[in-house]
């Protein structure tokens, strides 16, 4: 530590520097980057299933794996990126860094909670990585009933153990949002001069408050029905294996809000930054992010369609999915005209950015398709979904993460990183995503089913398209590690505002001291004061800069 | 590093006491909002196969211990009684007014889970526990068993938020002990009292979803 | 739609309606994308830092276009939805009067198809073409899907249910058919084909599959041997509903509702017996069969059940 904080001004990350003042900080910003410490890691192992995912795909026999550890590999590599990485990566991460420095307080609410939010957080992994290691499950990242409680034969009550206790960290964390942008906001940071940003992780925080309780009830009553043999969703005890579907869904897509409510805020911020203007819309964007998060709790079942719903309720469910599909929309053509008459720059945070427009969109539009009924008929279960929520998810949720960690970099590490590998970088992940997931759209509509160790010959050509782009995207995130690693030590020193953005994050040295603050800040503008005609902008504490 | 606990001045990241202490009670109302949506998935789960079982669930409630169940109910309702008291005792500074009631507020908290102990110790006796020890009575069939199931894992869950409460008033008491709250300081009191209130309307509803039902009264 | 290269055969009654809303939306997305990308572009290369364009003026009153986009939105989501539902509808309406039946169970990991003269096949169904299909389907253990891509039919298969689905395949051939719902180890490998052929060959092949016994005059056989025909036998003293005509008929029940009385009521019937159901005007006697009869029987019981049915309406 003393070696990157060489010569870097005191901060938080020279503060002090004990194992214990770390391990055992209250610190946001410390505990921002012990839960980095911890995603990155799951972030490995979950890539290590795609990796082992992909190679085995090249060839349609199913030679590199046998069929058993195959299904447990692509289990792992569900389990481990949704709860173990996408969930907590923004929120807990760039999220807990910051959201005070961005309302003007000097901590969350409740420190200690956010130091516990990340004990919890490992002790769940330690549970998942024991089961891994004991030989891990081949359920599914989702669990169906009456597979998981009855027939299978893999650790599903470590799984399930371990996303119950993950459920726990989830709650901690988004309770301490909740609370700190509601009571600890500077003066005059009224609801309407947040960072959209805040907005953002204010949705994600009351999502993962209400859905994860019941993922909570429901693996529980899956661990109990598979230990004690108790029947709840047990056909032959009476129990619907549907009831099941229903009650995980209920979560599980609100979950998938989770993922990308945090990346769109994320994009906002860098959109707006960027092109130097004022984001287009401001209310209608945060209006649209709750938006989101509300109707997100009404749409479950459009992952049943053709589970044995009755047709009247899936009808239902399909109007709702397209309800929530309008404020999406609303925000790619915000986020569209936040270009018109910028002044745009395309440093390695803008090109994130943009891309995760162009990938969101394209997943978002495939989204309707999937919402259509008698199309998702045809596709469900197969490649084309596959595509579809990794085109969210990691085309748009991991490329905003990444856009956020280049933005931020400055801020968090008092570094600049080199620009130019990181536009590299950026544009690599771009071509490396598509050549990966777009070849998967067309396999889905073919009949290439998820979850198969093996498929048809004719299939071929386009999963080793696939996998060849699986290997360039895996050099695309491999590369921040080496670039951003090599910034820590050598990397030209950050001023408070290397981007010249405007929120209160940036009124603060670059590492930030411990309390954020030396006083309090008093907040005069709204965010995103940026004028493009001349490059000038007024920062949220109401100081003008040319 | 203070404790909240030793000294009167608010937390870093609060400007003033008030703010701290509106923040912890506003805290405590998210934690309770995300245990509605706990006990509310099983309660909603319940509710639907006694909907689809109607028959056999009133069969099976009709095992259930209502006397026990009932008896608990008054042991919880007076312990929020005591835990209200407590609170107000703080607010005044009654120092041994505060200790005697937080411990008695722990002590029936303690009767609720010796009730509750008993009671399934006579499940047990009267064959209703689920694959450890259940007799399919004549007219029994296998959603009888399902109502059991959700008796013992609500009853359960709740028993372990029961726990939870008496242990954090115990640790209240410590503290009380030592002098730590005043008419300007009791806020963890405060969103203790809404914990144990909770957990309290838990049992409540619990009670209303499961005993009654079977008996001639409904 | 074979002349568009990676296509899937379409060769079902509904495959080429089902594609037709997903080139619809395939094109849709095609324009918004170009225009979100093209605005993207056009917009980076006018207002990149260093250009001189005039950026002011910005656009104050943002809410007319938003207004614009979201109800734009608005109207072409639900277009789309109306349009897709309505053929939802269409599609997982059972038809009244198919063509044939089939029987499917399926059991980790392959699927077993009983025609209704008693021909079994193992993950292949011989089907004749042009002709309404309507699949009866269950699960032995966890719950499967019965997916045909060329058809463009897909429906869940669970344990202890019926479920239906219903096709017209309007070209011969082979078509795959692929378990669409995780079921385990070999989830990959259960697959089979769809065999479509003329009816004449459809017809031949029937003939030598050398069964004697058709599904319904099996399913007799397990009426006798079970003791139904004790009750519910033409001469039995005990007070049991009448079978003959029953299936496809609405049932009264005891606590006033009507049911209709088909595949599933059948199935709940034997397996729950009186606990379950409680028809107005009999005592609640029935046993129940559950764990005593497997579900390849109870196939058999049902379609013996639907061949009462079928005889009454076709005597006068």
């Amino acid at each position: 530590m003393t070696a990157i904080a060489a010569d870097l001004p005191t901060s938080y990350l020279t503060e002090e520097h004990t194992i214990a003042s770390w391990l055992l900080t209250k610190d946001h910003k410390r505990i921002a980057l012990l839960f980095f410490a911890s995603i990155t890691f799951f972030f490995f192992i979950g890539g290590i299933g795609a990796m082992l995912i992909r190679l085995q795909l090249l060839s349609p026999y199913g030679l590199l794996l046998q069929p058993d550890m195959y299904n447990r590999m692509f289990t792992m590599h569900g389990i481990v990126m949704v709860w173990f990485f996408l969930i907590p990566s923004i929120p807990a991460t760039l999220g807990n860094f910051l959201i005070p420095l961005m309302i003007g307080a000097h901590d969350l609410a409740f420190p200690r909670l956010n130091l516990g939010s990340w004990y919890v957080f490992n002790l769940s992994g330690l549970f998942l990585l024991y089961t891994l290691f004991v030989g891990g499950v081949d359920t599914g990242w989702t669990f169906y009933t009456p597979y998981s409680t009855l027939f299978a034969n893999g650790h599903v009550i470590g799984a399930a153990v371990a996303v119950f206790v993950n459920g726990f960290s989830s709650i901690m964390t988004g309770l301490n949002f909740v609370v700190t942008i509601h009571r600890l906001r500077a003066p005059g940071m009224t609801w309407m001069r947040l960072p959209l940003f805040v907005w953002a992780i204010y949705a994600v925080s009351i999502v993962m408050l209400l859905a994860t309780p019941v993922l909570a009830m429901t693996l529980a009553l899956v661990a109990l029905e598979r230990f004690m043999g108790v029947g709840v969703f047990d056909p032959a005890l009476g129990g619907d294996p549907l009831l099941f579907q229903h009650m995980f869904w209920f979560y599980s897509h609100p979950a998938v809000y989770i993922m990308i409510l945090p990346a769109m805020g994320v994009a906002s911020e860098l959109i707006a930054c960027y092109a130097r203007r004022p984001v287009f819309g401001y209310r209608g964007m945060a209006y649209a992010i709750m938006g989101i998060a509300v109707i997100s709790f009404f749409v479950w079942a459009h992952h049943m369609f053709t589970a044995g719903i009755s047709v009247y309720a899936a009808v239902v469910f399909s109007l709702m999915t397209f309800f929530v599909a309008v404020p999406s929309a609303i925000k790619v053509f915000n986020w569209t005209a936040t270009l018109h008459k910028g002044r745009i720059s395309f440093d390695a945070p803008m090109i994130y950015g943009l891309g995760f427009v162009g990938l969101f969109t394209i997943g978002g539009l495939t989204g309707l398709m999937l919402a259509t009924l008698p199309v998702d008929v045809h596709v469900h279960d197969t490649y084309f979904v596959i595509a579809h929520f990794h085109y969210i998810m990691v085309g748009g949720t991991v490329s905003a993460f990444f856009g956020g960690l280049h933005f931020w970099w400055p801020k968090i590490t008092g570094r600049r990183y080199p620009e130019m590998w990181a536009r590299g970088a950026a544009i690599l992940t771009f071509l490396g995503f598509n050549l990966t997931f777009f070849p998967q759209f067309i396999l889905g509509y073919l009949g290439m089913m998820r979850r198969y160790y093996a498929y048809p010959p004719a299939f071929q050509e386009w999963n080793v398209l696939s996998s060849a782009g699986a290997s360039i995207l895996a050099v695309a995130y491999a590369l921040p590690l080496f670039y951003l690693g090599w910034s820590l030590l050598w990397g030209e020193r950050a001023s408070a505002n290397p981007w010249g953005a405007t929120g209160l994050e940036w009124s603060t040295s670059s590492p930030p001291p411990k309390e954020n603050f030396a006083r309090t800040p008093v907040v005069k503008a709204a965010p995103y004061q940026y004028n493009p005609e001349d490059g000038s902008f007024v920062s949220q504490d109401g100081v003008a800069h040319a | 590093m203070a404790s909240p606990m030793r000294s009167l001045a608010p937390e870093p990241q609060f400007a003033t006491l008030e703010q701290q202490t509106e923040t912890a009670q506003l805290g405590m109302w998210v934690f309770i909002a995300t245990e509605v949506m706990f006990f509310g998935a099983l309660i909603f789960t319940y509710y639907i196969y006694r909907l689809i079982y109607w028959e056999q669930f009133r069969l099976a409630a009709a095992d259930t211990k209502i006397l026990l169940g009932a008896i608990n109910v008054a042991i919880l309702l007076t312990s929020s009684l005591t835990m209200v008291l407590a609170v107000n005792a703080a607010k005044e500074g009654r120092q041994r007014a505060l200790l005697v009631l937080l411990l008695v507020t722990a002590a029936l908290g303690f009767c609720f889970l010796g009730v509750k102990g008993y009671e399934y110790v006579q499940d047990y006796n009267s064959s209703t526990v689920p694959s450890v020890n259940f007799l399919f009575k004549s007219g029994y069939h296998s959603p009888a068993e399902l109502f059991w199931i959700f008796y013992f894992i609500a009853t359960g869950f709740h028993a372990v938020h029961v726990t939870i409460g008496i242990g954090a008033i115990l640790v209240m008491s410590w503290h009380a002990r030592r002098g730590r709250f005043s008419p300007n300081y009791y806020s963890p009191l405060e969103v203790l009292g809404l914990y144990w209130s909770f957990v309290d309307t838990v049992w409540v509803f619990l009670f209303a979803a499961i005993y009654p039902l079977g008996r001639a009264i409904t | 739609m074979q002349w568009l290269p990676f296509w899937p055969p379409d060769a079902s009654n509904t495959a080429a309606s089902i594609d037709k809303i997903f080139i619809g939306e395939l094109s849709l997305s095609l324009v918004i994308l170009c225009f979100v990308f093209g605005m993207m572009i056009v917009f980076g290369v006018r207002y990149r830092r260093n250009s001189a364009a005039d950026r002011s003026n910005l656009v104050k009153k943002t809410w007319h276009w938003e207004l614009t986009w979201t109800t734009g939105s608005l109207a072409v989501f639900l277009a789309l939805f109306v349009w897709g539902a309505n053929m939802y509808l269409w599609l997982y309406e059972p038809p009244r009067h198919p063509d044939l039946e089939i029987y499917v169970v399926a059991k980790q990991w392959m699927w077993k198809a009983e025609h209704p003269g008693g021909q079994r096949e193992i993950n292949e169904v011989h089907l004749p073409v042009d002709k309404v299909v309507r699949l009866l389907l269950t699960s032995e253990d966890v719950i499967h899907d019965f997916f045909v891509p060329a058809f463009r039919v897909k429906h869940d298969v669970l344990p202890g249910q019926y479920q239906t689905l219903w096709f017209k395949p309007t070209e011969t051939g082979r078509f795959r058919l692929e378990c669409a719902q995780y079921c385990g180890t070999q989830h990959a490998h259960m697959i089979g084909d769809i065999v479509v052929q003329s009816q004449a060959d459809y017809a031949r092949w029937l003939s030598q599959q050398g069964v004697h016994k058709s599904l319904a005059q099996q399913g007799e056989q397990l009426f006798r041997s079970f003791g139904c025909s004790g009750c519910h036998g033409a001469n039995s003293t005990v007070h049991a509903p009448s079978l003959t005509g029953l299936y496809g008929r609405v049932v009264h029940l005891q606590d006033g509702t009507t049911t209709t009385a088909d595949e599933r009521y059948l199935r709940d019937c034997i397996l729950l017996g009186a606990s379950h159901i409680q028809v107005a005007g009999y005592p609640p006697i029935m046993p129940s069969f559950a764990g005593q009869i497997g579900e390849d029987d109870l196939m058999k019981l049902v379609a013996y059940i639907q061949s009462l049915s079928r005889q009454q309406q076709a005597s006068p």
